[in-house]
C-alpha cells in the first residue's frame, strides 16, 4: 500500500524551509533582499554619468539570476554538511530533481524584490519592444537554470561550506567580474574581450544588448550566442542532474 | 525471505584505508538490529550505505528484498534515517522542521500537521514546537529528528547514535518509543549504550575494525564466549598469565581476566592470599564487548593500549 505522495508539496517543503520560514526567523534577511539590486546599479550610474543606466538595469536582471544560484550553492552546501539534510533527504522519496527544483525556486524568493525593482526600472528608462522582453526573459531564464543546475552540482561535493565559498569565489569571478554584463563588450579592448567570451554570462549579456540596441549584433552572432547560452545550460543540467554526489562515493 | 542481508560489503574512502572488510550478515525479520563498535570501528559507514547514502566499494545488500544499489528508487519510499551528525535546521523551530520533513515526502499539508503534532507528543517535545531549535538544548534538538522520521509512515528507519545526548530518563523513554515502534518497523540502530541494545535489539551486531566480530540474539553472543567468568584487579598488582583464558584491559580501564568458572575460583584464592583487591563477576554484554573487541593483552604492551583509548 504505497502512499500517494504529492510533488507539489515536496516542492513547497524547499521553499518552505529554505526560504519563507528563514525570511521570518531572520528578519535582517529582508533588508539585505531589498538592497541587494541597488548596489551595484549605483555605481554604474554614477561613474557613467548615467549613461549606462539601461544597460545596467538590465544586466542586473541577469546577475539577479545568475547569484541565485551562488546562493543556492552556499545553502545547499550549509544544509548538507552542517545539518546533514543532503543525507535525510537522499533517504527518503524525495529525488534530486525535486529537490534541486525545490530549492533553486526558494532562491528565487529571495530575488522577487530585486526583479520587481529592476522590472520597474526597465519599464521606466528602458523602453524595450515586446521582443526584447521576451528576449530578456528568456536569457533570464536560462541564466537561472544554468547557474541553479551549476550550484547544485557542485555543492554535492563540498565537505564543508567553506570549500563553498572557495568556489563562489571562483564562480562569481567567471560569471560576474569577467563578463561584461553591466556595459557594452565594447568597453572592454580587444585582447582582452577574449577573455570575456570564457564566460557564459558573456554570451547572455550580447544577446540582451543586442537585441535593446545597445550593441550592432547581426543576427548570426545572436544565433550563435543562442546556441552556446542554451547549449551550456543543458549541458550543465544534465551534468546536475546525472552527475551531482546525490548519493556519496 | 530476510530482512537485512549484506554480502562481502566493503568500503575504501578516496585516499584512506578500509572503513569495512568483507562485511557478511543477514538479520532474518523486522524489530531492532543494533550495531556497537568503538569509534571508527565503521558502523556510520555501513548505516549511510545501507540508507542509500554512500555507495560501498564492492559488495552488496538488501533491505526487505531491495537492492541498496539498483533498487535505491523504491528503497527510498520506504526508509528514513537521523544521521549521526544531523541537527534540526537553526533557523526553524521542531514543528516548521517537522512539517518541511513530511512535505518533503510528498505528504499534504494536514495530515503533515497532524503527524507532526502527533510525533512530538510520543517524544515529550510539544511544549519546544514553536521555539527556534537554535535556543533547544543538545538532547532536545536530537529528540526532534527523531521525532522527524517516526512522524514519517518509513518503515525501515536507520537511527545513527540517536540517544547520545539524552539525559538518562529521556533515553529510557525513547526505547519504551522504540520498543512500540519495532512491532511494525524495522530499526537499524547504533548505539554506545550497551545496554540500550541488551534492552532494545532483538539482534546486536559487534563490528571492529571494519569487520563484523559477532552477530546473534544476546543469548547468542553469550554463546559465544569461550570464558564466562570475568576477574578485575582492582589493586595494582600485575597477575600472572590465567592457564585458561585471557587478560584483558578492561572497560574500566582495570586488568581483567576471563576465564572459566574453575580457574576463576582458583585465580581468586591466590588473589585472596596476597590480598589484591578485585571483583569476580559472570560476563554482562560489556565484557562480551570487550572480549569480542579488545585483542588479548599479551599481543600488545599497555602503552600502546592506554592510546587506542
Ligand atoms: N568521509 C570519510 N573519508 C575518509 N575516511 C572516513 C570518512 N568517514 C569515515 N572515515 C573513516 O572510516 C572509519 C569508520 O568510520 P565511521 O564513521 O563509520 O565509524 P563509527 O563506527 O561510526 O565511529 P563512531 O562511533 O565514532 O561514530 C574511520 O576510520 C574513519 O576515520
Ligand atoms: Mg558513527
Amino acid at each position: 500500500m504505497a502512499m500517494k505522495r504529492s510533488g507539489i508539496s515536496q516542492f513547497w517543503a524547499s521553499i518552505l524551509a529554505n526560504s519563507i520560514y528563514a525570511l521570518g526567523n531572520y528578519p535582517a534577511m529582508m533588508v539585505s533582499m531589498f538592497l541587494t539590486p541597488f548596489s551595484i546599479l549605483v555605481v554604474i550610474f554614477f561613474v557613467s554619468h548615467g549613461t549606462l543606466l539601461t544597460v545596467a538595469i538590465e544586466g542586473g536582471l541577469i546577475m539577479t539570476m545568475i547569484t541565485s544560484g551562488m546562493s543556492l550553492q552556499t545553502d545547499l552546501s550549509h544544509l548538507k554538511n552542517d545539518f546533514k539534510l543532503q543525507d535525510m533527504v537522499v533517504a527518503s522519496p524525495t529525488g534530486a530533481g525535486m529537490y534541486l527544483f525545490g530549492m533553486a525556486i526558494s532562491e528565487l524568493v529571495y530575488s522577487i524584490p530585486a526583479i520587481v525593482v529592476l522590472a520597474v526600472l526597465a519599464i521606466l528608462f528602458t523602453h524595450l519592444t515586446a521582443l526584447a522582453w521576451l528576449i530578456l526573459i528568456a536569457v533570464m531564464l536560462a541564466m537561472f537554470a544554468f547557474s541553479t543546475c551549476l550550484g547544485f552540482f557542485i555543492s554535492t561535493f563540498t565537505s564543508d561550506v567553506m570549500e563553498s565559498w572557495a568556489y563562489t569565489s571562483i564562480i562569481s569571478t567567471i560569471l560576474s567580474a569577467l563578463p561584461p554584463v553591466y556595459y557594452p563588450i565594447t568597453y572592454i579592448p580587444m585582447p582582452f574581450r577574449y577573455v570575456a567570451y570564457l564566460s557564459p554570462a558573456t554570451y547572455a549579456a550580447e544577446i540582451i544588448q543586442g537585441a535593446s540596441g545597445f550593441l550592432e549584433l547581426s543576427s548570426l552572432s545572436a544565433a550563435a550566442d543562442w546556441i552556446v547560452v542554451i547549449a551550456i545550460t543543458i549541458i550543465i543540467g544534465f551534468v546536475a542532474v546525472k552527475k551531482s554526489r546525490w548519493r556519496e562515493e | 525471505m530476510q530482512m537485512l542481508t549484506c554480502k562481502h560489503i566493503s568500503k575504501k574512502y578516496e585516499g584512506d584505508g578500509y572503513a569495512l572488510r568483507d562485511v557478511n550478515f543477514s538479520v532474518p525479520a523486522a524489530g531492532i538490529f543494533a550495531l556497537i563498535g568503538r569509534n571508527g570501528a565503521g558502523k556510520t559507514t555501513l548505516t549511510r550505505i545501507l540508507a542509500t547514502q554512500l555507495s560501498p566499494t564492492s559488495g552488496s545488500a538488501s533491505i526487505n528484498g531491495i537492492d541498496v544499489m539498483s533498487g535505491a528508487g523504491s528503497l527510498r519510499e520506504i526508509i528514513a534515517s537521523v544521521p549521526q551528525e544531523a541537527r534540526a535546521i537553526n533557523w526553524l523551530t521542531p514543528r516548521q522542521f517537522i512539517f518541511s520533513y513530511l512535505l518533503w515526502r510528498g505528504y499534504g499539508h494536514g495530515d503533515a500537521r497532524r503527524k507532526a503534532d502527533e510525533a512530538a507528543r510520543k517524544l515529550g517535545i510539544s511544549r519546544f514546537m514553536d521555539t527556534a531549535s537554535r535556543k533547544l538544548s543538545g538532547g532536545t534538538k536530537r529528540k526532534v529528528l527523531v521525532a522527524t522520521v517516526m512522524a514519517s509512515e518509513a518503515s525501515v528507519i536507520f537511527l545513527d547514535e540517536p540517544t547520545t545526548g539524552l539525559d538518562p530518563l529521556s533515553r529510557s523513554e525513547l526505547w519504551d518509543t522504540l520498543s512500540r515502534l519495532k512491532k511494525d518497523h524495522f530499526i537499524f540502530l547504533t548505539t554506545h549504550y550497551l545496554e540500550e541494545a541488551e534492552r532494545l535489539a532483538d539482534r546486536i551486531g559487534i563490528l571492529e575494525n571494519g569487520r563484523l566480530m559477532a552477530l546473534g540474539t544476546l543469548d547468542e553472543l553469550r554463546g559465544k564466549v569461550k570464558y564466562p567468568y570475568s576477574i578485575k584487579i582492582l589493586s595494582d598488582y600485575s597477575v600472572a598469565k590465567p592457564r585458561k583464558g585471557n587478560m584483558i584491559k578492561g572497560v574500566d580501564g582495570f586488568q581483567q581476566i576471563v576465564t572459566t568458572e574453575d580457574e576463576a575460583n582458583r585465580i581468586s584464592r591466590e588473589l585472596i592470599k596476597k590480598g589484591v583487591r578485585f571483583s569476580m563477576n559472570p560476563l554482562s554484554l560489556d565484557d562480551i564487548f570487550y572480549y569480542i573487541v579488545k585483542k588479548p593483552l599479551e599481543e600488545e604492551s599497555y602503552g600502546d593500549e592506554k592510546e587506542r583509548y
